[in-house]
């Protein structure tokens, strides 16, 4: 691609065009902010903690916030403070890297079947319908039943939870573009399968599919705090807010704050990445009218 | 009939409209002032972009919520529109004013019987009873020609066909009475035959009611059938405006003389003249040329061009915006090319190598049964696309493929090309059998058949630069490396006529004719021995599609390839092919040399075709009744002659019951599938009468 340049905007400058497109969108550069504000924090987290999130302070357990601890201490006197920071990480890269892998595998399977199409996607999406049939939850539930509860059965799970869904989604999108001439000009130019679906096809998929990871991934943090309540997610001791929640809950009227904070990191989090969902939906519907 | 002393129905004066396009304001109409008179149909004649239907939705004062009126007056019946609130024109709307639409489809209500829809407008505008509605409603069916109003009155849209349609459209529009009536392009979405029909009971409905009447529309033979004067849009600038008479004799402007002598005429061919196409393309908004707006494309333009040039008002209601319209009226002329030119098709027909030949092809699309007929054991049903096709293309010729839509032209190209399976029969390329599938093909057999489609807006990917797209089939079909192909870019751009610059282009940065050049380009890069276009120009304004019909004949002059050439537009097929092949329900019924087809007899079909063009007439010793009903199912196909149903020349019992033979005659290469001799069918037809437009 380095030989054209010049009239047509290149793909890195079309990509920051769009980011401040995204901002020009009040409730899209908030939650847009939000990620970002996260992320940092998760990434700086095993620096600025501090206190390492098992580390217990056994004069001062069940202790109201102040300025040694500012969100208080659970009932185990850990600081709710860095546990909080420290279980950002975590939530972030299971349920990102869940929903990156759920991508994936939806992406390539819904290019494929339905560019393919007849039995093969008949038959795809007859498993996937099965699949849908059952409420994530209840799907992640016997899953981790069978597999056993740990970090990697939750991303297995994110996976075998999501797959269809983009999947189907892409397959739509896939469905309206396969008609288009330029992908029957393709195939009469003799073009490769894979051609055809990642030059041809792909990046008319890739608003939709843009839109779509948004959406699955705060899906994805949810998913995970949920399955840390229900203890069947990531184990103890470690700082996953769903776990955290669930811990607090039974001291809920000594400690409630060892409650309140990460349940509100949780919320805030889904509702940040919602909106930055929303702002992406927007500014690729608009380019399309 | 029409006074010009009284007051006009509707008078445009200097109006401004303007759209706001992030954070600012384009001005798509200005200074538009014209006047219609009750009972007139004023043509307002542009192409697309030149602001023609923002005018009528102006008048309407139904602009979206970011245009504007600018300045000026809309003065219906003496009341200015623009002064009026939101409110007040509410209450015009079916009174005083209505407005048909292009796409009937999309303009009912697909949930309602189409004769509620109407009744709603009686009730609303006049306060009627719904009983009453309905019987009114009935009555104006019965007023458009519409066979059985009163079960139509109960379909839903659905059920109704497109001309149907719009004929629901126009008693709704026409129910109130309205003083001003808009169409907007009303019968472009239509067949030819529809067209004629629908044309007809406009004019007729219009000057019955003495409406006023503002007529849009690109197509300028339909202008001339319907208007009695007519105004030329460019870039939101009225540029000429005249009686139609005088408009089509004498344009003035450099513009409209383009448009008039793009447009190929019912009997053209590209071996006696060529097309003189309007170079550049139109200005777009916030692009505006200062000075003359048509000055970057117009032949003639010079420096005095540079200022906005005046409004000049001649004798005889003649208005023409130009500094140079006198000079522009010396240097105007069609090229016709002299005799020499036809060299190449001197060689004799039988010499030729046939490239493809069809023998027996049918498609089928088979029906899904339900499970009733599965378990009832009903014959399995089929859409039979076409059937029993027998078609040769010559080396080097080029093959029109004519008739309207849902006559299986498309599925007969889609077959050859290989993304639709044949039912039956062979096609040969070069005497070598062709497999059906695409995958089973060779690279070879693909280079040697490529395709240019109809829309050039999803012909090309728009996440791909220009030279990416055009590399492609060199790297793919001659099997080039990247830089062979690379250097071969710039050739191919030039081929075409674009600037070799425009390889670093994406697609949405060029306008429609444009791209199609680019298709064109795409499929000719691997040099092709078929080329196969189907209904290329039919999405283009009138002025780009010269200059690709002018583009494909070049290119087949320079590299011998043959033409498929698909179109439902008989002046535009007449002009590039060297065969005319006539198709109905999937059959062929009428096959000759280009000069042959337009010479009687013709196959009552291919007559009915070529006098619902607008403007012409055949000359008809008989007077054969105007096609009547619609293009029959494909499921359900009429046994005997396949055109029995519509056929205004039936003889008899024996067009139902037997298939007709072909008929043909030494020294003419036409035959034609009918139960009328030739003889006896010349008796009963005439010659072809264009509307000529002879230059005083």
């Amino acid at each position: 691609m380095a030989t054209h340049t010049g009239a047509a905007p290149s793909r890195g400058r079309r990509f920051v065009s769009q980011l401040r497109r995204l901002y020009a969108v009040p409730t899209a550069a908030f939650g847009t902010t939000v990620f970002v504000l996260f992320l940092a924090l998760a990434l700086l987290g095993p620096w600025i903690a501090p206190y390492g999130a098992n580390q217990q302070d056994y004069q001062g357990a069940r202790m109201a916030p102040s300025s040694l601890h500012w969100f208080g201490t659970d009932h185990l006197g850990r600081d709710v403070f860095s546990r909080v920071l420290l279980g950002a990480g975590e939530i972030l890269w299971l349920s990102g890297g869940g929903t990156l892998l759920a991508v994936l595998c939806g992406t390539a399977i819904g290019l494929l079947s339905g560019y393919l199409g007849g039995w093969l996607d008949e038959l795809i999406m007859r498993l996937f319908d099965s699949l849908l049939a059952l409420p994530a939850l209840l799907l992640a539930l016997l899953m981790l039943g069978i597999l056993g509860a740990s970090a990697w059965s939750v991303l297995i799970v994110m996976v075998v939870v999501y797959t269809p869904i983009v999947a189907r989604v892409v397959r739509s999108v896939v469905l309206s573009v396969k008609t288009r001439g330029f992908v029957e000009a393709a195939r009469l130019q003799g073009e490769s399968l894979g051609w055809i679906l990642f030059r041809e096809i792909l990046p008319s998929v890739l608003p939709t599919l843009a839109v779509e990871t948004a959406v699955r991934f705060s899906y994805g943090i949810f998913l995970v705090a949920s399955l840390g309540f229900l203890g069947v997610g990531v184990q103890p001791p470690s700082p996953n807010w769903g776990l955290m929640v669930k811990e607090a809950r039974q001291t809920i009227s000594q400690t409630p704050w060892a409650l309140y904070y990460p349940a509100g990191a949780i919320s805030i989090l889904v509702i940040g990445v919602n909106l930055m969902a929303d702002g992406l939906k927007r500014i690729f519907q608009t380019r399309h009218d | 009939m029409i006074n010009e002393k009284t007051a006009p129905a509707l008078n445009i004066k200097d109006l401004c409209v303007a759209y706001q396009q992030e954070g600012e304001w384009w001005e798509a109409v200005h200074e538009v002032s014209l006047q219609i008179q009750p009972g007139e149909i004023y043509g307002l004649v542009g192409e697309s972009g030149s602001g023609k239907t923002t005018l009528a939705l102006a008048v309407l004062r139904y602009l979206g919520k970011n245009g504007m009126i600018r300045q000026g007056k809309i003065e219906l019946s003496g009341v200015d529109l623009v002064q009026l609130q939101p409110a007040e024109m509410r209450k015009l709307w079916g009174h005083q004013m209505a407005l048909i639409p292009q796409n009937p489809q999309s303009s009912l209500n697909p949930a309602m019987r189409v004769g509620d829809q109407i009744a709603e407008v009686y009730r609303h505008t006049q306060d009627m009873e719904t009983g009453e509605a309905r019987h009114k409603a009935v009555e104006m069916l019965r007023e458009v020609n519409i066979p059985d109003p009163g079960r139509v009155t109960l379909s839903y849209p659905h059920q109704l066909s497109g001309g149907m349609q719009q004929r629901v459209l126009i008693a709704m529009a026409l129910s109130s009475n309205p003083s001003l009536l808009i169409l907007d392009e009303p019968t472009t979405n239509l067949d030819v035959t529809t067209q004629a029909t629908i044309l007809d009971l406009l004019r007729s409905l219009i000057e019955q009611r003495q409406t006023a009447a503002l007529y849009i529309t690109h197509n300028l033979a339909v202008v001339a059938q319907m208007c009695r004067r007519a105004g030329v849009l460019y870039a939101g600038r009225l540029v000429e405006e005249a009686f139609i008479n005088e408009l089509f004799a004498r344009p003035l402007h450099p513009y409209t003389q383009g448009l008039l002598e793009s447009m190929p005429r019912l009997g053209d061919h590209k071996d006696s003249v060529r097309l003189r196409a309007i170079e550049g393309r139109a200005p777009v908004f916030g692009d505006i040329p200062s000075g003359c707006v048509f000055r970057p494309r117009c032949p003639i333009a010079n420096e005095i061009c540079e200022t906005n040039p005046p409004l000049s008002v001649l004798p005889e209601g003649r208005k023409v915006r130009c500094h140079r319209w006198e000079v522009s009226l010396n240097e105007a002329g069609r090229s016709h090319l002299p005799d020499g030119r036809s060299d190449r098709n001197t060689t004799e027909k039988h010499q030729l190598q046939p490239l493809l030949s069809l023998e027996g092809v049918s498609v089928h699309y088979p029906l899904k049964r339900s499970l009733r007929e599965v378990v009832r054991r009903e014959p399995k049903r089929a859409v039979r696309a076409v059937e029993g096709m027998d078609l040769k293309i010559l080396s080097g010729q080029t093959l029109g493929l004519v008739g309207e839509s849902g006559s299986g032209k498309s599925t007969l190209a889609r077959a050859t090309l290989g993304v639709v399976d044949k039912t039956a029969g062979t096609i040969e390329l070069l005497g070598i059998q062709l497999p059906d599938k695409l995958s089973r093909r060779t690279l070879d057999t693909l280079r040697k058949v490529q395709s240019v489609f109809q829309n050039p807006e999803e012909a090309l990917n728009p996440y791909l630069t220009v030279g990416e797209i055009l590399q492609r089939p060199m790297m793919t079909l001659l099997g080039w490396s990247r830089q062979e192909a690379i250097g071969r870019v710039p050739d191919l751009l030039r081929a075409v006529r674009l600037p070799a610059m425009y390889a670093e282009r994406l697609p949405t940065q060029l306008s429609g004719g444009e791209k199609q050049r680019v298709a064109i380009a795409r499929a000719s890069a691997a040099k092709p021995n078929l080329l196969i276009c189907d209904e290329p120009v039919s999405a283009l304004d009138v002025s780009v599609q010269a200059s690709i019909l002018n583009l494909l004949e070049d290119l087949q002059a320079e590299h011998g390839n043959s033409l498929l050439f698909i179109s439902h537009d008989m002046a535009v097929v007449g002009f590039l092919a060297d065969t005319i092949a006539v198709i109905y329900l999937g059959e062929l019924v009428e096959i000759a040399e280009t000069g042959d087809l337009f010479k009687s007899p013709y196959h009552p079909y291919t007559e009915a075709l070529l006098s619902a063009i607008p403007g012409t007439k055949v000359e008809s010793r008989r007077v054969a009744a105007p096609l009547v009903g619609e293009i029959p199912s494909p499921i359900e196909k009429p046994g005997g002659c396949p055109f029995h149903s519509r056929c205004p020349r039936l003889v008899g019992e024996i067009c139902k019951r037997q298939p007709p033979p072909w008929q043909s005659q030494q020294g003419s290469s036409k035959r034609y599938l009918c139960h009328i001799p030739w003889e006896e069918l010349q008796a009963q037809q005439g010659d072809i009468q264009g509307f000529e437009i002879s230059r005083g």
